[in-house]
């Protein structure tokens, strides 16, 4: 007989279902022990009352969840609702035009990837704050609108809705390019040569062939800037100010400064059953609009 | 559709040349294509039969100064597909996996703005017509259907659209052998059927030979012959030709003399064999002929019929094809010549022949196709 590990191998190798679960073990481990875990925890505190000096007492309420319609955090979730979906909506108008160059091009295309993953290469928090440089009154913007003559005074940028939404689109936009990009490479060149001989000019082209085509990629796409912009809070914290609070900027409130944690852990509760519906109903109207079943 | 004049080619290439980079795919291409014939470009992979059915779709142009094509006496270089009457079925089927078989087949009606009212009889018709009953496929996504039935629906796709010109691009490459033999004979019937002019890029010989009226067959780009089946197999202009469709043994040899009609032709190592007169071959002039391997017999050295070309070898092999049997035998200074024998059953009627027998190849001399030197 060989050796232990030659045997062990010999073992898994006549039982699929060991075999999987030995895969997926590390990584399942990792996400119970720091996912759903601290979940729990956080489900369990977000039921308890809260504590005068941070944590929880003993006890079981729902004053935190009751506590979340007030009114006043209603607009901060009506707001990172709006715009988290214009966040969306504006990645993907600007972003698609982008996958489709890259997929479309052979010799830059390695370069392009390159240059949309980049930014990846220095921390958020760094980037961010370069965008305060920006947009500030004395920053770029300012200084060189002003040289050219198109403003006298300088334009209030930052601290406003705009530059917050600037600032999540541009976070954002690669994880809106690269699953469009995905989806795009790899479809079928003569599908759209076929739809050309059979009549269809560039526009109807993409709307009935290339579009629903690329649908795999819009949504994911999607998901991957809607969620995390509903989450988001530095953005909103360094380049919207006090006044633009979004739902994550309360939540990391409470759980910092005001000492709320189960305050804290209600709300995160709450924007997290909104997203899950948010989601479902999205992936709804999808699956309504395209369906193509794969081949046998 | 424009009505041309009958005697009109549909499809003319005059002089058509495309370079990618610095290779050239077509290469100063000139043909025409009659109206409702059935014409297959034949050649093996990199020949320029797909560039060539390309450049009539239009998702390529001819190279500048690179002669023209013409659709219906028009000239079209410069035309979008969209732009062409024509209708094409691709090698892959190319159909929209994200719509119903229904909508696949209607997609080139809608394009075309036609009337809602007509487009459901018409996609119904064209189903029926490849044999797919609409009741039953209408519905399907093309993830659904076999191969074949794919492949059904891509040549309803296009004949939905009575296109003037159909042009298939090796349409049954991926189906297998019974089912394709099937869908030959179907689409040579509509062809006729429908009076269509097909356009059929192939690699399959056997397949060209069996559908087609024409077969342009394609060599580096060029036009190596041009002719009907017949022509192409029983008078191969060049040795490419000769090897590309079936098979062929191949002599050389140096014109001697001229008898009775007929070139004596020495070969390099001693001997001869007498072919017929032809305008190629003058005196001294070397000389390169194929002979069909079924044209071909196998004799017993000593009793070779009068008048027949004759080399006497060693049987090397011999081997079973179910129709034929294959009496390779090796003829020192030639090399291995390819006998075609009727198999008329082995189990009651053996061959006389045994491997390692000593035996001539023979064949009447005008069973010699006399070849162009390439």
């Amino acid at each position: 007989m060989g050796t232990m590990r030659e045997r062990a191998l010999a073992w898994l190798y006549t039982r699929p279902e060991a075999r999987a679960w030995a895969l997926l073990a590390p990584g399942g481990f990792w996400l119970i022990a720091f996912f759903l875990v601290p979940l729990l925890v956080m489900f369990a505190y977000s039921l308890m009352p809260r504590g005068i000096y941070g944590g929880v007492e003993p006890g079981f309420t729902l004053e935190h969840y009751t506590r979340f319609f007030d009114p006043l955090y209603l607009q901060v979730l009506k707001r990172t609702f709006a715009w988290s979906i214009a966040c969306t909506v504006i990645c993907l108008l600007l972003g698609y035009p982008v996958a489709y160059v890259i997929a479309r091009s052979t010799r830059w295309r390695t370069l392009l990837l390159f240059l949309v993953v980049l930014p990846f290469w220095t921390s958020f928090l760094v980037r961010t704050f370069a965008m305060i440089f920006l947009m500030r009154d004395t920053g770029l913007f300012n200084s060189w609108m002003m040289k050219v003559g198109l403003i006298q005074e300088p334009l209030t940028i930052l601290y406003t809705p705009f530059a917050v939404m600037a600032g999540l689109v541009y976070g954002f936009l690669p994880f809106m390019i690269l699953p469009i990009y995905a989806s795009l490479e790899k479809l079928d060149q003569s599908l759209l040569e076929a739809a050309e001989v059979l009549g269809a000019r560039p526009a109807a082209r993409f709307r009935q062939v290339t579009l629903p085509l690329s649908m795999p990629g819009v949504v994911a796409g999607s998901l991957l800037v809607f969620i995390p912009a509903l989450g988001s809070f530095l953005t909103s914290d360094l380049l919207g100010g006090a006044k633009q609070v979004m739902i994550g900027n309360l939540v990391q409130n409470q759980f910092s400064s005001a000492r709320n944690w189960p305050f804290g852990s209600a709300a995160s509760f709450i924007v997290m059953a909104l997203v899950l519906a948010a989601v479902t109903w999205y992936l709804r109207v999808r699956d309504a609009g395209v369906r193509i079943v794969p081949p046998k | 559709m424009t009505a041309a004049p009958k005697a009109q080619p549909v499809v003319q290439f005059a002089g058509v040349s495309k370079s990618f980079g610095e290779v050239k795919a077509v290469d100063d291409i000139s043909f025409d294509i009659r109206r409702g014939e059935f014409f297959s470009i034949l050649g093996p992979s990199g020949c320029g039969k797909t560039t060539t059915l390309r450049l009539l779709a239009g998702f390529e142009a001819p190279d500048e100064d690179g002669g023209e094509v013409r659709l219906l006496g028009e000239t079209v270089n410069k035309k979008r597909p969209y732009e062409r009457k024509i209708a094409m079925v691709f090698q892959n089927y190319a159909l929209f996996p994200h719509l119903t078989v229904a909508r696949n087949v209607s997609f080139g009606l809608e394009q075309r703005k036609t009337p809602k009212t007509e487009i459901e009889g018409r996609v119904q018709r064209a189903l029926e017509m490849v044999r797919l009953n609409p009741e039953v496929f209408s519905g399907r996504m093309p993830g659904q259907l076999s191969g074949g039935q794919r492949q059904r629906v891509a040549l309803a796709r296009a004949l939905v659209l009575e296109p003037a010109i159909l042009l298939l691009d090796e349409p049954l490459g991926a189906i297998d052998l019974k089912l394709r033999k099937e869908m030959q004979l179907e689409l040579k019937a509509l062809n006729q059927q429908l009076g269509t002019t097909f356009v059929y890029v192939t690699h399959d010989q056997q397949e060209a030979l069996t559908m087609s009226d024409r077969i342009a067959v394609m060599d580096t780009g060029r036009v190596a012959q041009l002719g009907t089946p017949a022509e192409i197999y029983e008078n191969p202009r060049t040795a490419f030709v000769a090897r590309f469709i079936g098979e062929s043994n191949f002599f050389d040899g140096r014109a001697d003399r001229r008898t009775g009609g007929q070139w004596v032709v020495a070969r390099p190592g001693g001997g001869t064999f007498e072919v017929p007169d032809h305008p190629s071959v003058s005196q001294a002039q070397d000389v390169r002929i194929a002979v069909r391997p079924e044209w071909m017999d196998v004799q017993k050295p000593d009793s070779i019929p009068p008048g027949e070309n004759a080399l006497v070898g060693i049987i090397r092999d011999i081997i079973y094809l179910g129709e034929t049997m294959h009496v390779i035998v090796t003829v020192p200074g030639t090399g291995d010549v390819t006998v075609a024998l009727r198999n008329e059953g082995q189990l009651i009627k053996p061959l006389l022949w045994k491997r390692g027998d000593t035996a001539a190849v023979a064949w009447l001399p005008e069973d010699c196709q006399i070849l162009e030197q390439e």
